[in-house]
C-alpha cells in the first residue's frame, strides 16, 4: 500500500480522517485545559503565599 | 479483605492523599496511554483489512465505538458518585463527579459527530431520529444538564447533591442507548463486540478496537486525575495541606 493510497482511504479520506482529527483535538483540548487550570491555581496560590510572607515580615 | 478496602476507602477520601496519589500516578498512566494508542492506531489503520463492505469507512470504527462506550460508561462512573455523595457525603466523590462530566460530554459529543461523518457515505444521511442516534444525543444534553446545573448553584455542598440526583436520575438513559437497537427498528447497526454469545468481528478488527477502547479509558482517567488535582487545590485553598505544599 502506497503513501497516498492510505491517505485516500478509499475515497473516504474526507470522512476517515475528519472523525480522526477531530478525535485528536477532543482529546487535547481536555488534556491541556486541565492542565493549564491545575498550573494557574499554583501560581495563584504560590503569590498569595509570598504576600502573606512579606506583610508577616514588615509587620513584626 | 474488607477492612482493608475500607481503609483504603477513607484514605482515598482524603483530599492530600488523593492529590498526591494522582499525581504520582499521571506519568505513568501518560506512558501507557501512549503505548496503547500507538498499537491501536497502528492495528486500526494499517494491519485490519479493510471491511469487506464498507471498504476504507469502517476505519471511523476506532474512533466512534470506543468514544460511544466511553460516553456511557462516564455517566455510571457518575450515577456512582451520586450514590456515594448521597449516601456518605464523601467530598471526594462530589468532585469526581464533577470533574467527570465534561469529559463525559467531550466523548458523547465526539460518538455523535464521528456516527454522523460514518452515516453520511454509509446510510446517505449525517442525522437520523432514529432511537440509538436520540438516546445518545439525550445523554450530551444530561451531561450538559449536570455542568449547567452545578454551575447555577452557588451553594457548592447543595449543588453536589443537586446534580447527584440528576446523575443517578439520567442513568435509566444507559441501557436505553444499549439496547435502543434491538427494540426499535434502527438504521444503526446491532452490537458486534459487546453480546453474549461470541463476537461477530474478525479478531483484526477488535483487538484494535479494544486496545482504543482501552486507550480511552486510560486518556479518562488522566483527563479526570488533573480536573480532579486543580479542583481539589481550589477549594482547598485555605487549608493546611495545600499551604504546606506550597509555602516556600
Amino acid at each position: 500500500m502506497s503513501m497516498s493510497e492510505f491517505f485516500n482511504m478509499g475515497g473516504y479520506a474526507v470522512f476517515v480522517w475528519s472523525s480522526y482529527g477531530l478525535a485528536l483535538v477532543v482529546l487535547v483540548l481536555n488534556w491541556f485545559i486541565p492542565y493549564q487550570q491545575h498550573q494557574q491555581n499554583i501560581k495563584k496560590l504560590k503569590r498569595q503565599y509570598r504576600q502573606e510572607n512579606k506583610q508577616n515580615d514588615s509587620s513584626s | 479483605m474488607f477492612k482493608w478496602f475500607v481503609k483504603w476507602f477513607h484514605r482515598m477520601g482524603s483530599p492530600p492523599h488523593f492529590y498526591r496519589f494522582a499525581g504520582s500516578w499521571l506519568p505513568w498512566l501518560t506512558v501507557l496511554f501512549a503505548l496503547l494508542t500507538v498499537a491501536g492506531l497502528y492495528g486500526g489503520l494499517v494491519l485490519a483489512p479493510p471491511d469487506y463492505q464498507q471498504g476504507e469507512s469502517y476505519r471511523i470504527i476506532f474512533i466512534h465505538v470506543p468514544a460511544a462506550w466511553m460516553s456511557m460508561f462516564i455517566y455510571v462512573v457518575m450515577a456512582i458518585c451520586g450514590i456515594i455523595v448521597l449516601v456518605w457525603r464523601m467530598k471526594l466523590a462530589e468532585v469526581v463527579l464533577i470533574c467527570s462530566a465534561p469529559i463525559g460530554a467531550s466523548f458523547t459529543f465526539l460518538a455523535l459527530v464521528t456516527g454522523s461523518l460514518w452515516g453520511k457515505p454509509m446510510w446517505g444521511t449525517y442525522w437520523v431520529w432514529d432511537a440509538r442516534l436520540t438516546s445518545e444525543l439525550i445523554l450530551l444534553f444530561l451531561y450538559l444538564g449536570v455542568i449547567g446545573l452545578y454551575g447555577a448553584i452557588d451553594e457548592k455542598r447543595v449543588a453536589g447533591r443537586a446534580v447527584a440526583i440528576l446523575a443517578i436520575v439520567g442513568v435509566v438513559n444507559i441501557p436505553i442507548i444499549h439496547y435502543s437497537v434491538e427494540w426499535w427498528n434502527s438504521l444503526h447497526q446491532g452490537a458486534t463486540v459487546t453480546k453474549l454469545d461470541k463476537p461477530s468481528i474478525h479478531w483484526s478488527m477488535l483487538i484494535p478496537l479494544l486496545l482504543m477502547a482501552l486507550s480511552f479509558k486510560v486518556y479518562f482517567i488522566i483527563s479526570l486525575f488533573q480536573r480532579v488535582r486543580a479542583e481539589l487545590l481550589h477549594r482547598e485553598r485555605n487549608s493546611r495541606w495545600v499551604e504546606e505544599l506550597f509555602r516556600s
